[in-house]
This record gives C-alpha cells, sequence and structure tokens, in this order.
C-alpha cells in the first residue's frame, strides 16, 4: 500500500510514533504522527503572524487547515516545507519535525526538503513547457532517472495516480499551459507526486476550479490519502468536511482546536468554532 | 446608507449642461491626443522625405565606358603593381577626343574620370593579369562635378563662371552622352568602398564594417554583464541601503550624457590601459558601458514581470535558487531581455559623440579588418562627410544617413518580432 520510500521513512519514525494524545483510539491505530509542530512563532517583520502553534499531522490521512482569511493558516502550511524562507523579512521560531528530523535544523537543506515535503498551489501553475516536461522536470534536477525510459515510467505512473493519465496521454508534448484548470491543478498534483515526497500541501487546491473540476479533484485527494500524508488549506467548510480526517482551525494567529473532522464539525469545543463553521464570521 | 439627497437626475437642466461638457472635454482631449500624434508623424515625414530628396541621388553614380589598351610597354608584366596606369587612363580617354590637343584642355578631359581611375585599373590588372596587351572596355564613375551634372545638381542654365562644369567640359558630356558611353548604375560602392577624398568613390563599408566590430563588442561586454547584475540585483540581492545605493546609480548611469562616456573611454580605455586610438574595440567598450544601464533596467523588468507561481512551482518541487532562475525565470525572461538589449545596441549604432572623443572620426581609406585596426562607424561617417565641403558629399551624407536610419529600424524591427513572437500571457 506504501511505496518504498514512504515505508523507509515510517521505519525512521519509530520514537515519535510513541502515542500522543487522541482525540479517537480509531485515529491512533491507523495513523501515526507524520510531522510535529511545537511553538512555532512566524513574524513578518514586527508583525506576528502566528503564535504558538502546537499540531500533529498525521500520516495517511488528510489534514484541512480552516480558518477566515488571514488567520495564518496558509502561514502554517508554508512552515511545513519553508517555503517561507524565500520572503526576505519572515521569521520562523519553535520546531516542526518531520520524522524525527528538525526540519529548521542548521543541517537541514530547504531545498531537498522541498523535495520530500511537495505544495500544490491555490492557482494551477503548470511551468509553461509540455506535459511530459512538466512532470519530468523534478526527478531530472534530483537525479530520479538515469535512463530515459525510466524516465517515462515515472511521468506515466505520476500522470496515472493524478488521474490524468488518459486524457494527456497522446498530448504529452503539448504544452500544459493548454490543458483546462482542473487538468493544469492535476498536471501540478502530478508534478509534486513525481518526486515521490512523503507529504504533499495543498493551498486552496480547488479555489480556481469549477464545481465539477473541484470534485475531481477532491476524488484525487482522497485516493492520495492511501499512499501519502496531505494537508490542504481550504476556504470551503464542505471541501474540509468530504474531504479530510482531521480539522484544525485558526484564528487571528492561533490554532483554536484541532480534532477529528466529524468532532468538529458536529461538536466544536470552542465557541470560536462553532461561530466559524456554522457561518457567524469569516 | 441614505444622505438625504435626492437622487440624481437624468433629465435635468443641470444635469443635461453637465454631460454636455463632460463630452466636449472628452472629445477635446482626444482631439489634443491626435493633435499630438499628427505633429510627430508630420515632423518625421518632413525629416525622411528631405533625406530622400538629398540623399537619393547618391544611391545612383554616373559611370563612364571606354575602350582602354593595356600597353605592355607600360606595365611591368613580372609585377603589374607597377606601370604607369595614370598615362594608360588619359591616353586611352584623350584618344575619344582626338580634336582636343592642348596640354590644360587635355588635363581638363582627363579631369572628368575620377582621380582614382588609375588605381581601380591597376587593381584590374592585378587581379587578371592575362589582360595585359588587350584592349577592355573599362567603366570608372566620373568626377563629382561630372555626377553631380549628370543628376542635375548642376543646371546647365546657370551663367559658365557660377557652376563647377565649363562649357567645354559640357560639351564633351554631351559627345559621350550621344556615343552612349555614360551610365547611371546603382551605386554599389555607396556599400562596398571605403572612406575616400573623392566623394564618387567614398562609400559606407568602412563604416558598417567598424560599426559592425564595436556593436559586437558592446554586445559581448554589456549582454552578460548586463544580464548577471540584474538577477543578483533582482534575486539575490539583500534589501539595504547598499544596494539601494548600486540601484540609483545604475539608473542615474542611465541619463549621463554619452559624452561624459567618451571622456571616460578616452582618459581609462585610450589613457591608463594605452589601447589602441579609433579601433571598434575601445569604441564597442565605450558604447558598452552606455548600453549597460539600458540592459540591466529591461532585463530586470522582465524577471520582475514572470510571475512568481513559476518560481513557486519550481522552488515546491525542490529547484534551488540557481535552478529556478536559470531552468525557469531567465528563459521566460528571454524575450524581453532581447529586445531591451538590442534597442540598447539600436541606441548604441546611433551614438556619435563618445566614438568622435576616442578617435573613430579618423580618414579612414580600408575598412577594418579586426577589433584594434583603426576605424570610423556609421554615425562618426555621416559626421565626416557633413563637414566636407564637396556637393557629392552633401548627398552622400543623406544617403549615409538613410542607411543608419535602415540599419536602426531593422534592429527595431527584430525587437517587434522577438517580442510578438515570445510573448507570453499568464
Amino acid at each position: 500500500m506504501k511505496t518504498a520510500q514512504a515505508e523507509s521513512q515510517t521505519a525512521t519514525n519509530g520514537a515519535t510514533m510513541t502515542p500522543v494524545e487522541k482525540a479517537s483510539p480509531q485515529a491512533a491505530e491507523t495513523h501515526p504522527v507524520k510531522m510535529t509542530a511545537r511553538k512555532v512563532n512566524v513574524f513578518y517583520g514586527a508583525k506576528q503572524a502566528l503564535f504558538d502553534v502546537d499540531l500533529e499531522i498525521r500520516d495517511n490521512a488528510v489534514t484541512a487547515l480552516i480558518g477566515p482569511s488571514g488567520c495564518g493558516k496558509s502561514t502554517f502550511l508554508r512552515c511545513l516545507n519553508r517555503m517561507n524562507d524565500v520572503i526576505d523579512n519572515c521569521r520562523v521560531s519553535g520546531e516542526i519535525r518531520l520524522g524525527d528530523t528538525n526540519i529548521y535544523g542548521a543541517h537541514i537543506d530547504p531545498v531537498l526538503l522541498r523535495a520530500r515535503v511537495g505544495m500544490v498551489f491555490q492557482k494551477p501553475n503548470p511551468f509553461p513547457k509540455s506535459i511530459y516536461e512538466n512532470i519530468a522536470y523534478g526527478p531530472r534536477i534530483h537525479g530520479m532517472a538515469e535512463r530515459r525510459a525510466q524516465m517515462d515510467e515515472i511521468v506515466e505512473t505520476s500522470l496515472r495516480k493524478a488521474a490524468l493519465w488518459d486524457e494527456v496521454k497522446d498530448r504529452l508534448q503539448e504544452p500544459g499551459t493548454g490543458l483546462s484548470g482542473g487538468q493544469q491543478q492535476r498536471l501540478c498534483i502530478a508534478r509534486a507526486i513525481a518526486v515521490n515526497p512523503e507529504v504533499i500541501l495543498m493551498d486552496e487546491p480547488c479555489s480556481a476550479l469549477d464545481p465539477i473540476a473541484t470534485a475531481r479533484v477532491e476524488e484525487l485527494i482522497d485516493e492520495l490519502r492511501e499512499n501519502y500524508t496531505i494537508v490542504i488549506v481550504t476556504h470551503s467548510m464542505q471541501q474540509a468536511a468530504r474531504v479530510s480526517q482531521r480539522t484544525a482551525f485558526f484564528h487571528l494567529g492561533n490554532l483554536v482546536e484541532e480534532d477529528e473532522t466529524d468532532q468538529i464539525f458536529t461538536n466544536p469545543r470552542d465557541k470560536r468554532t462553532q461561530d466559524y463553521i456554522t457561518g457567524r464570521f469569516g | 446608507m441614505t444622505t438625504g439627497a435626492a437622487p440624481a437626475s437624468f433629465v435635468s437642466d443641470a444635469a443635461l449642461k453637465r454631460l454636455q461638457k463632460r463630452k466636449a472635454a472628452d472629445r477635446r482631449l482626444k482631439y489634443y491626443g491626435l493633435g499630438a500624434i499628427g505633429i510627430a508623424l508630420l515632423l518625421l515625414a518632413t525629416l525622411v522625405t528631405s533625406l530622400i530628396i538629398t540623399g537619393h541621388t547618391a544611391f545612383l553614380q554616373t559611370h563612364v565606358t571606354y575602350p582602354v589598351y593595356l600597353d605592355p610597354a607600360k606595365i611591368d608584366a613580372q609585377d603589374p603593381d607597377k606601370g604607369n596606369y595614370r598615362s594608360i587612363v588619359r591616353d586611352s580617354f584623350a584618344a575619344l577626343f582626338p580634336d582636343v590637343t592642348g596640354v590644360r584642355e587635355k588635363r581638363a578631359l582627363s579631369d572628368i574620370l575620377t582621380s582614382a581611375a588609375p588605381y581601380i585599373l591597376r587593381d584590374k590588372v592585378v587581379a587578371d593579369p592575362e589582360l595585359i596587351g588587350e584592349t577592355i572596355d573599362f567603366t570608372v564613375p566620373v568626377s563629382d562635378p561630372f555626377d553631380q551634372f549628370m543628376k542635375g545638381n548642376i543646371k546647365r542654365e546657370t551663367a559658365e563662371d557660377d557652376r563647377r562644369v565649363t562649357n567645354q567640359e559640357i560639351a564633351w558630356v554631351d559627345r559621350l552622352m550621344a556615343d552612349g558611353r555614360l551610365s547611371k548604375p546603382f551605386n554599389t560602392g555607396l556599400l562596398t568602398n571605403a572612406d575616400s577624398r573623392f566623394p564618387e568613390m567614398a562609400g559606407l563599408a568602412g563604416a558598417i564594417t567598424g560599426s559592425f566590430f564595436a556593436l559586437l563588442v558592446c554586445f559581448l561586454i554589456s549582454f552578460p554583464t548586463g544580464i548577471a547584475a540584474a538577477v543578483y540585483l533582482e534575486e539575490f540581492a539583500p534589501k539595504n541601503k547598499f544596494t539601494d545605493l548600486i540601484e540609483v546609480n545604475i539608473n542615474n548611469l542611465a541619463a549621463v550624457p554619452s559624452v561624459v562616456f567618451g571622456l571616460l573611454g578616452l582618459a581609462v580605455f585610450l589613457g591608463t590601459f594605452g589601447l589602441p586610438r579609433s579601433a571598434p574595440l575601445v569604441g564597442g567598450m565605450t558604447l558598452a558601458l552606455m548600453t549597460l544601464p539600458t540592459i540591466i533596467i529591461t532585463t530586470r523588468a522582465s524577471l520582475k514581470a514572470v510571475p512568481p507561481s513559476i518560481r513557486e512551482a519550481a522552488l515546491g518541487i525542490g529547484a534551488s535558487k540557481h535552478q529556478v532562475m536559470m531552468h525557469h525565470v531567465v528563459p521566460l525572461a528571454m524575450p524581453g531581455i532581447l529586445t531591451g538589449t538590442i534597442i540598447g545596441l539600436a541606441q548604441a549604432l546611433g551614438e556619435t559623440a563618445p566614438l568622435l572623443l576616442i578617435g573613430m572620426n579618423a580618414f579612414i581609406t580600408s575598412p577594418p579588418g579586426g577589433i584594434l585596426d583603426p576605424s570610423t562607424a556609421l554615425p562618426t561617417q555621416i559626421f565626416i562627410w557633413a563637414d566636407s565641403p564637396e556637393r557629392g558629399f552633401v548627398s552622400r551624407t543623406s544617403a549615409a544617413i538613410l542607411v543608419l536610419l535602415g540599419f536602426l529600424i531593422a534592429m527595431n524591427a527584430i525587437a517587434i518580432y522577438l517580442r510578438r513572437k515570445f510573448e507570453r500571457r499568464w
């Protein structure tokens, strides 16, 4: 069920797999912790965007980050693969572990980290190159294929996993930008999968798509859960309810509540969560 | 949100009046714009028309064709370089007019031919020594006054004392014409000859080659340097006082008058480094100083225009900073960079002042063989010719300007073509 790489990763995870407090016993059995955030604070210049966030992200599950605009959910997501590093005045403190490695440790190369923690963005952003090149680019820069045949295989597998193969197999050399919005987003997902990451971060992946394309991407996210850990930022509560197993609610830079998705949507503990999911603000 | 004011009326007098005023203002604005464009077009049309009117005659050149006997007694068959070609040319020409006998008349007669005629004949014989001893049809340009007379720039009706050609000479020319010996083909010499003291022989080959070499040097220096500087400033430089200072100075550099760059080139490249005077190498280096800020500024603008989503996409799958730049951002910015470079080079092509200061306005009668040979450039050649008093150089100056404009238009057309072809919408 898991890829070889993910398996070896789980093996190294042993230390952190010691049970932490779980919302439901069922989750503890099936979903070991994949990433752990401890006391994460993020500053943009003098302005603090996140306050002491503690969160565990579980393997083979979809974690949804919800909350009103500007609550810091995207900021938190970008901490998980150090995409915030490229922002000039952004400063991150605290600890985020992938397995048992602190990804903000001194010896960690953010470039390699991003190969292990892939990302899909809000707006589909395929490279203005062929469909094939879009997928092949990542494996090539990471030296994952020595021969053309291997690369062809990676491209095909990635596109199959992203449920796009049948639609594009006859036009792999056509530009990726010529696809429809939904296909482009699935191409971006395939591109992220191609470098064989352990975690895939998705920053509102469906907000630029129509309902039908959204449904396809959601279906895909559900399938990908088998092999990957997925963290998704979404503005749509229905989407969070549909695709995620766990949900974290952010408000004004604080992590208010994190639990099983069912629990959050049916029986939230915090008043703010309740107000938000019932549409009283946000 | 009620304010208490009555809702706007579409039909009240005041409203209609305001409407009329607004429409009139819109119309006025439109006409001002049209007027401005009209004036600009009119000025351009005046410039080009006047250039064509003065310059078009320089694209034709009057030639005379007559039989020349290559007397073996006057040419050294072993070394055809040596020979009394002057006498050959003159005697053969005089043979057409047996009635002309006086020494002065004979000299005046031979003045119809360009003074360079003996050299043209010599080159012909050197190229093909077999010709010695034969009679060939020899075609040479006529000297400038007769060329101008044939083109109508010197009028027959003018009083004899006021024109460069005498009645006697006109009679000779009429006879040559009646014999069908005069022709006015396209003046290929204008593009294939280098500069000369004789307008009928002067051409732009030296200037065009010199400009080409200078631009080549300019491109080789400013293109890589400009891109590297822009990439650093745009993608790597930390935001601090120092980089701000650099930025301000680059923008200022673009506004520095070109003559100052010329002085800099004179002092540094010629004075300190002792590079050869008048060489396209120095010209190109000086022009590169001017082109550099243009390239840096346009390159930065094109790098900025590449959407951040592409950078994020590449970073997100684990590309390093240099991979993001070299695999994605720079290739996507390349059309814009090339457009900026070509426009910068086009500016450099037309630049005169710095080249005058480093001596690229020398009188040089052969095209440069490399970047170290002394040479002129197109704009400096125009400057030299504009300074020359002969009638022939007046039209050649205009013709040279037209050639320069032709190159500029071609370069800008390439820039527009590249932009259109590779333009990307996001």
